[in-house]
């Protein structure tokens, strides 16, 4: 890929962006590069956090146990109490888990030195929606029966019987291969849109600040107010990957009627 | 106004001989278009969805949360323009 040239700046071509050098175990199924480091650090923080705070007994939480607490309350009330009701309980660990795990590796965009989303690639992200695309499966056939999933899910009630010639090829088109390909792409493609956008306004402020100092000025305002939108976007795509896994979990769980 | 003319079509002319520039161009149109439709799409859930605070603020958490997932489903359509924009760049 050549240089792009916007504005007569250099901008980076986006490969380089998004492709890091291995540095350990070159050439194996087990290289590593800077975003399986984000990872194992997403995970290391998400498995501290529950860890520690799982050692402290204590009837009032404090310090690090408030996070998780209010993490677990924030799953619970948000998004299980909101899409599967009661039934949906059991699933809050398993959500909680995911829904931290997801946001530490997002988070890593905001800050400093490291300043790279690791979902912006797309090998974890379509993997968890491929678990998730297991999961909810499994429990519609485990709670509906084979047939019954089947005929809830490509043949929805309310339906005139000659317009399920159209209906049922786009059912199963969208509940079989578009929910876990959307679920992915809408986590990834809004970590690469983030990561761009942050880049662009910082190769902008620091190619103005060499030129003409005051002209960095509004880049580098912008950076600031867009730092602060992307943390808020990591939130949102943690929280929008976990409530549509719970909707998708919790309408297999209980078919419309 | 003349000149104007026959340097648009020069510029156009290598534009098609080259053919990354055609590229670009097609990149950058077809993000644009493909953000009209979610664009409208998201204002029409957020705008529900403040009617239904305002009316019912008791009930803004569900319609919050329900609002979320709206925007979640009308962004993907926006999301795949964006990632053949990414293809399309050379």
């Amino acid at each position: 890929m050549s240089k792009l040239n916007v504005l007569a700046l250099d901008f980076p071509p986006v490969s380089h962006l998004f492709e890091w050098p291995d540095f350990a175990f070159e050439g194996t199924p087990l290289a590593m590069n800077k975003t399986v480091l984000i990872y194992l650090l997403a995970l290391a923080l998400t498995l501290g956090l529950f860890l520690l705070s799982g050692s402290k007994k204590g009837l009032v939480p404090r310090g690090i146990s408030h996070v998780a607490e209010g993490g677990i309350n924030f799953v619970e009330d948000s998004i299980v109490m909101q899409t599967m009701g009661n039934e949906g309980k059991k699933y809050v660990p398993f959500l909680t888990t995911m829904f931290f795990f997801i946001f530490f590796s997002n988070i890593f965009e905001v800050i400093p030195f490291i300043q790279f989303p690791a979902n912006a690639r797309m090998a974890v992200p379509i993997a968890m929606a491929l678990m998730v695309w297991v999961i909810y499966n499994f429990l519609g056939v485990k709670n509906q029966g084979f047939f019954g999933y089947i005929k809830n899910s490509l043949f929805p009630p309310g339906v005139p019987k000659a317009l399920y010639i159209i209906v049922t090829p786009i059912e199963f088109f969208s509940v079989f291969i578009i929910r876990p390909l959307s679920l992915a792409i809408r986590l990834w493609a809004n970590m690469v849109a983030g990561h761009l956008l942050l880049v662009t306004f910082a190769v902008l402020s620091a190619t103005l600040w060499d030129s003409t100092y005051v002209g960095a000025l509004a880049p580098a305002a912008m950076l600031t107010l867009m730092t602060g939108f992307e943390i808020l976007v990591s939130f949102l795509q943690a929280f929008i990957f976990t409530i549509l896994t719970a909707v998708y979990m919790g309408g297999a769980i209980h078919p419309e009627h | 106004m003349l000149s104007l003319i026959a340097s648009t079509i020069s510029i156009l002319a290598a534009a098609v001989t080259e053919g990354e520039g055609l590229k670009a161009i097609g990149a950058g149109l077809g993000y644009g278009l493909a953000a009209i439709g979610p664009g409208v799409g998201i204002g029409i859930v957020v705008g529900a969805a403040i009617d239904a605070m305002t009316r019912q603020p008791e009930s803004a958490g569900t319609a919050r949360t329900t609002m979320f997932l709206g925007i979640a489903f009308t962004e993907a359509l926006a999301l795949i323009g964006f990632v053949v924009f990414i293809l399309l760049l050379p």
